[in-house]
């Protein structure tokens, strides 16, 4: 059988997913404690970092691995990956666009997989291996095959897209070396660029294959 | 002519930051001490706070400070205000609050003690012009034009205006009650061009308000360090931010800095000084501390601006052979409670260029609404005309038995055209050519017969449209630097939207002083390298605009260099040449300079050549900046007073062929195909970008942007990227083929015109085309989704009244 999904996001027979839901990220915050305010329903304007105290059921002090290091870092119960990378980590690459699982400007993987990192809690992927933006590329700072191809192609527009576009990008080519332009669509179909930068980003991709 | 940079494909100095992520936007900054604030929004589309008591929250642990509406200044309405204590739209801020961390300023937020009283309020147009309806603000309900009885206002004030019920009556809700006009012009006469007309045309129209929706909220952060007010802000542009941000923080321009290296997207919302900008520094020197606003993306759909939607009736007259005779058009424009763009306005000009009617009338009323602050997006006016023009085209192209394209052949304009009331003229057209070219690469022939080819219950269609936008402006300053390290430095006042302007511009200077890129710097993004005043980078102006000004401060460095050498090393400038970084004796090859050593001797010799004087004709903000650059090497400022005559048209062209499926109202767009008229194409890959790029918002405005309000109680319902979804990569075909004319505009020195924003109105108009020609309805409304499909093709009446907005 065909399968019509290729991407991680998308695809119903990935199991992994699962784990990493919106409905599974939605129940560790109410878990730990986070209340909505009433002004923010109203206009749909609620806080969204989430980083002051709730329930301390969960240990603040977590050690995560992120882009091959082992980070020591104080995490609130309800703190978003999104949140801890850029405020805690300083790995402001990764871009929160909606902060809602929208539009995938916070991709990252998790153990391989692309993740929406605002819709993540940190707590949940202590035994996970997290790579963003800044740690796709060689440990000298060469870039991933997918970088230098994005450049050659003038790949971003804006660029605040991008970083999330690149991991969607490499992490296809990890499972699959040698994409067409239809299964590059599928991947990156969790990434919106309002500039429109689509075809762009789908002849970066297909021309690192080669070399990735 | 051949050019070495121009018409060159090159890699802008932005883009491996931007594939690293180590390109900072305005959010990835942290300054020692920053505290974050968060704003107190109102909670209803209109209303008056009867009271305010902060105490509860100021007494929180972690809170720094609450500002008000008392403590920042004050606009008269139809301003948009930074803080106000009569919000007039849904999520206006009232209040801010500083904390250290967002989480306890948003757990301030909900102790503060506020109380409303609310106010009618208005979200359709029609209504507010109503004998006795609702006015958006205090003031009156239509911005612009003549106050009703006659006299004419200052263009941007506020004036109370309605039509009659008899207006009303006689329309019914099947056509355009039309009263009078604020803004009327005409040529020639319509009337009598329709009683001979052979075929006319006569609709109402809708096109929605959309979102711009870029993928970066609007982020401030503020601090001010030595009595110097530092804003670091998400905007499209860099100099043009300057004095309309040192007036609202009531500082000069050289205690103004201005710092935005990134901007993760405008489309005209983020062009000019915003009021969070202000509110945010406000925040940072009351409380003596960095303060960060994130702006999130609900409150994005609240403040980050909205394209003005029309409503409106259009009549047109065509003689048999398609030559449009005559054009009535009457559009209501729908703005916020603030200041109207010109949309409106802009889209009878682009109706009058494009198509050239012999005869055309013009009404127009541009009317506030308690809906969110509406400002220019991509193509405003032009875009949105092009949508409802464009498939009205086809129809009469159909019935007077006349090919599509041939009926935009015929009434395309040429170089010499005149249009509007003012016989406004264009620095060059090439529209006709597009066509050609378009046919040629789409293969409109082949494709034309494919229209209507059924697999299935999928159907073929294939569309084609036209889009123009004034892309180009004059009378701006170009800097210049040589300096010992041998280089050129361009300071660039453009933003960075995104677009690589900024450094296809900076080339036309690289190519006059024949330097090689490598040795070329751009300086831009922080007002402190110093930056010339430019014009803003919104109306695709930045190619034309700074081609220009770097240009003239090149061709003023090159004589400076010629007159150095001169002075230097004998002979006189005219012997002597510059390229390679060096200025060389043309028949003697022992004397050459180099620049750097150009660049040590102006600062050894200073006066006129290091920058301590400069013409007096330059803005202020680039007087500014020479306070920056002075002493740094050889300096050249100059401003463009290069003719121009007539307005500078981006000219662009869509082909559309889609697969709709009868069943679902779905379709897939099996080609798209561009074709531009931009001059001379300045940067390849960046022209492609654009075009691309401009197909795919196109795709969005044809058929999925649009803002959805509970009318009962003025509730926004479209505040999230899935409620109200951009283009994604599924949305659009997976490659899109992009050509250009590449015929030189003669007003710029290097033939170079903008082209961004008609890249997406003809695509917006192809789409439509396309699917009016695959279901044989033409639908006078977007965006146009599945449903409506569906119930044209089923025959059932749509959910919607002709002129209902907001749906």
């Amino acid at each position: 059988m065909q399968k019509k999904f290729n991407s991680d996001r998308y695809d119903p027979l990935c199991t992994i997913r699962n784990s990493f839901s919106r409905r599974h990220f939605i129940k560790g915050v109410i878990a730990a404690g986070a209340v909505a305010g009433a002004a923010g329903l109203v206009t749909g304007c609620s806080d969204s970092s989430n980083n002051s105290g709730g329930a301390a059921s969960v240990e603040r002090l977590v050690t995560i691995n992120v882009n091959g290091r082992s980070r020591p870092v104080d995490v609130m119960p309800n703190e978003t990956l999104a949140h801890t990378l850029r405020n805690k980590l300083s790995l402001t690459g990764t871009k929160i666009g909606c902060d809602r699982g929208a539009c995938g400007a916070c991709t990252v993987m998790i153990d391989g997989v692309t993740q929406n990192s605002c819709s993540i809690l940190t707590h949940t992927v202590r035994a996970g291996n997290v790579v963003t933006v800044e740690g796709v590329g060689g440990v000298n700072g060469q870039l991933h095959p997918v970088q230098t191809a994005m450049i050659e192609e003038l790949a971003p527009q804006c660029g605040f897209c991008t970083p999330g576009q690149v991991v969607s990008g490499v992490s296809l080519l990890q499972r699959n070396p040698n994409p067409s332009r239809e299964e590059v669509r599928q991947a990156l179909a969790g990434n919106l660029c309002r500039c429109g930068a689509y075809n762009n980003y789908i002849n970066a991709i297909v021309k690192a294959a080669g070399s990735a | 002519m051949a050019y070495k940079l121009i018409g060159k494909d090159f890699i802008p100095q932005d883009v491996r930051p931007k594939v690293t992520g180590a390109g900072k936007y305005t959010e990835d900054f942290k300054v020692d001490g920053m505290v974050y604030m968060k704003m107190l929004l109102c909670p209803m589309p209109s209303a008056n706070v009867t009271s305010f008591d902060a105490t509860e929250a100021l007494d929180m642990p972690g809170v720094f400070g609450v500002l008000t509406a008392d403590e920042v200044p004050q606009v008269e309405e139809p301003g948009f205000p930074m803080l106000t204590n009569k919000p007039r739209q849904l999520g206006m801020p009232i209040a801010a609050i500083a904390a250290e961390t967002e989480s306890i300023a948003a757990e301030a937020l909900e102790k503060i003690k506020v109380t409303f009283d609310p106010q009618p309020f208005v979200l359709d147009p029609l209504e507010s012009l109503y004998p006795g309806g609702p006015n958006a603000l205090d003031g009156g309900n239509v911005t612009g034009g003549e106050i009703q009885g006659g006299a004419t206002i200052g263009g941007n004030k506020i004036h109370n205006y309605k039509w009659t019920a008899r207006d009303f009556a006689v329309a019914g809700d099947e056509k355009m009650p039309m009263g009078a006009a604020p803004v009327e012009w005409a040529v020639g006469d319509v009337d009598a061009a329709f009683t001979e007309a052979a075929l006319i045309i006569d609709e109402p129209f809708v096109t929605a308000s959309s979102s711009h929706a870029a993928l970066e909220p609007r982020s401030v952060l503020s601090y001010w360090e030595n009595g110097k007010c530092f804003i670091h802000g998400s905007s499209q542009s860099q100099s043009w931010m300057m004095p309309g941000l040192a007036r609202m923080m009531n500082v000069s321009l050289d205690d103004l800095v201005y710092i935005a290296e990134y901007c993760g997207g405008g489309f005209g919302s983020k062009a000019t000084p915003y009021p969070v900008q202000g509110m945010t520094a406000y925040m940072s020197k009351k409380i003596g501390r960095p303060v960060m606003l994130r702006v999130t993306r609900a409150e994005e759909y609240h403040l980050g601006g909205q394209r003005p939607g029309f409503q409106g009736q259009v009549k047109m007259g065509f003689d048999v052979h398609g030559k449009m005779t005559a054009c009535d058009l009457y559009i209501v424009q729908s703005g916020g409670p603030n200041r109207g763009s010109g949309d409106y306005s802009s889209a009878a000009g682009a109706v009058a260029l494009v198509y050239t009617p012999t005869n055309m009338r013009f009404r127009g009323a541009a009317v506030v609404t308690n809906k969110p602050w509406h400002v220019s997006q991509r193509g405003p006016g032009q875009n949105q005309i092009a949508c409802v023009i464009e498939p009205l085209l086809d129809r009469a192209a159909k019935e007077l038995g006349i090919d599509r394209i041939a009926i935009r052949n015929l009434n395309a304009p040429e170089a010499d055209v005149e249009f509007t009331n003012r016989n406004s003229t264009v620095t060059s057209m090439y529209l006709k050519d597009a066509f050609s070219l378009g046919a040629d690469l789409f293969k409109w022939e082949e494709k034309k017969k494919m229209s209507g080819q059924r697999n299935g219950s999928k159907v073929i269609g294939v569309g084609v449209g036209t889009a123009y936008h004034s892309a180009g402006s004059n009378g701006f300053d170009g800097l210049l630097s040589i300096r010992p390290d041998g280089k050129l430095y361009v300071h660039s006042g453009v933003g960075n939207l995104g677009t690589y302007s900024y450094a296809g511009t900076s080339r036309a200077a690289a190519e006059v002083l024949q330097c090689s890129w490598d040795n070329t710097v751009v300086l831009r993004g922080d007002s402190r390298q110093g930056l010339p005043w430019t014009l803003a980078q919104f109306g695709s102006n930045s190619s034309y605009t700074n081609t220009r000004t770097n240009f003239v401060a090149a061709t003023k460095m090159k004589k400076m260099l010629q007159r150095l050498a001169a002075q230097e090393l004998g002979d006189t400038p005219e012997d002597y040449d510059v390229a390679n970084e060096t200025i060389f004796h043309t028949s003697n090859d022992t004397k050459i300079m180099t620049f750097a050593e150009a660049g040590s001797k102006a600062i050894e010799l200073g006066g006129e050549w290091d920058g301590h004087e400069y013409p007096d004709n330059l803005n202020d903000v680039t007087k500014s900046a020479m306070k920056k650059v002075v002493g740094s090497g050889l300096v050249a400022a100059a401003k463009d007073e290069l003719p121009k005559e007539g307005s500078v048209p981006g000219m662009a062209t869509g082909y559309c062929m889609i697969e709709l499926d009868t069943e679902t109202g779905k379709f897939e767009i099996l080609e798209y195909h561009s074709v531009a008229d931009c001059g001379t194409v300045l940067h390849p890959k960046g022209l492609e970008q654009q075009l691309r790029g401009g197909a795919v918002m196109g795709i969005g405005e044809a058929v999925l942007d649009r803002v959805i309000y509970d009318p009962q109680n003025g509730l926004c319902a479209t505040v999230g990227l899935y409620q109200t979804k951009p283009p994604s990569i599924l949305d659009v075909p997976s490659n899109m083929e992009m050509s250009a004319v590449n015929k030189p505009d003669p007003s710029n020195p290097l033939g170079v015109k903008g082209i961004g924003e008609p890249a997406m109105g003809c695509a917006a108009a192809a789409l439509l085309c396309a699917i009016s020609d695959a279901t044989g309805t033409y639908f006078n409304r977007t965006p146009i989704d599945p449903d409506m499909i569906i119930n044209a093709l089923s025959g059932r009446p749509q959910s919607f009244k002709p002129l209902q907005v907001n749906t």
